[in-house]
């Protein structure tokens, strides 16, 4: 395996949290290009487990992949390494934004521009929302998710007992499939 | 240090140690936790806040924890709530790479997937019906959202420019 330095993953994770627009999911390819295509610090078969291991658990997922990467490479440090590279463009690029965003929100040309982007804002989140809907399109994954609405939006539960209530739903439905594959087996 | 701070870590550290599925699925837990629990945010400067996250590089969640710590007590409020949420998942990472192969195959993680991945689309979908009427407040607003349904689904318009345009509008409609 090669060794990496530290201001190598550094400068790596810091140009992938400066340039890539839209969150998480918009990173991995751009992970895959630098640390399995070009670098070749982590091979293809690794980098899809890997994948399903940051997806699976909670978290932010370029962070949790450059915790992983940074582990993985360098120990402790190279995990420290990379998630201030991930994190610091976003955390510094925002804050100067909210400096911005504070003084001018109550200008009427300024609060007329964002009556329109929240608009957007409901869009872009149904869309998600709709696309994630149709990966679960059976009889189980229209109930389960229908449960999850009507739970926090129209009884205001709140959503810490769905996420655990669900995911425990899951777990026994699950299980108890298995159980019965089994007895058939 | 302030009150406050310990405050923003606490949450931000409760919010991260459940949210699964990433950005918008991760929504309805801000909300809850930041506009009712708190009050940090109105509702219509959350709305606006997923906008500026939305435009700028880099994960809704760090954007998010980023600007509301910061709104409320600047550079310090914005650390402590940006570590916070990053806390407990990144100890999960750490224990789970010492074990990739069991956790794979793991039927723990899969049954509790079962479960997860239609709640996903049901917390992102109530996130955005929580928002809907502080953000279309008027049939131009209702127009104006089945225009940019069209523009996301048919045309496919990458979702930046699908903001941008949506502010020029704004700008004839209320300016």
């Amino acid at each position: 395996m090669q060794t990496v330095s530290l201001l190598t993953l550094f400068r790596t994770f810091l140009k992938i949290g400066a340039f890539t627009f839209g969150g998480g999911y918009a990173m991995i390819p751009i992970f895959e290009r630098e640390f399995v295509q070009r670098y070749g610090y982590i091979k293809e078969e690794e980098f899809g487990d890997v994948l399903v291991m940051v997806q699976s658990l909670p978290g932010v997922i370029a962070i949790n992949f450059a915790i992983y990467i940074g582990l993985r490479l360098r120990g402790i440090k190279g995990a420290i390494a990379s998630a201030v590279g991930v994190a610091l463009p976003s955390f510094i690029i925002i804050m100067v934004i909210a400096t911005f965003f504070f003084q001018y929100i109550d200008h009427p040309v300024v609060a007329a521009i964002f009556q329109g982007v929240r608009v957007a804002v409901v869009a872009l989140i149904t869309t998600a929302g709709l696309k994630f809907l149709k990966q679960n399109f059976h009889m189980q994954g229209i109930f389960l998710a229908s449960l999850t609405f009507v739970l926090v939006f129209s009884a205001g539960v709140h959503p810490f007992f769905v996420i655990v209530g669900l995911a425990f739903l899951g777990y026994v439905i699950f299980m108890t499939k298995d159980v019965i594959a089994r007895d058939r087996a | 240090m302030p009150v406050i701070v310990l405050s923003l870590f606490f949450t931000f550290m409760f919010i991260g140690a459940v949210s699964f599925g990433g950005g918008y699925a991760m929504l309805p837990m801000f909300e809850r936790m930041i506009v009712e629990t708190h009050g940090w945010l109105s509702r219509s400067l959350f709305i606006d806040m997923i906008a500026l996250s939305q435009v700028t590089p880099g994960p809704i969640a760090i954007n998010s924890a980023t600007f509301i710590g910061f709104q409320l007590t600047g550079v310090m409020g914005a650390t402590a709530a940006t570590t916070g949420v990053v806390a407990i998942p990144v100890v999960l990472v750490g224990v789970a790479s010492k074990y990739m192969d069991d956790f794979k195959e793991s039927k723990i993680v899969k049954g509790i997937y079962t479960g997860l991945r239609p709640a996903f689309v049901g917390l992102v979908l109530s996130s955005a019906a929580s928002i809907v009427t502080d953000a279309i407040i008027d049939w131009w607003g209702l127009l104006l959202f089945f225009v940019l349904m069209g523009l996301l689904w048919i045309v496919k318009l990458h979702p930046i420019l699908v903001i941008v345009i949506s502010g020029i509008v704004g700008f004839i409609i209320y300016g």
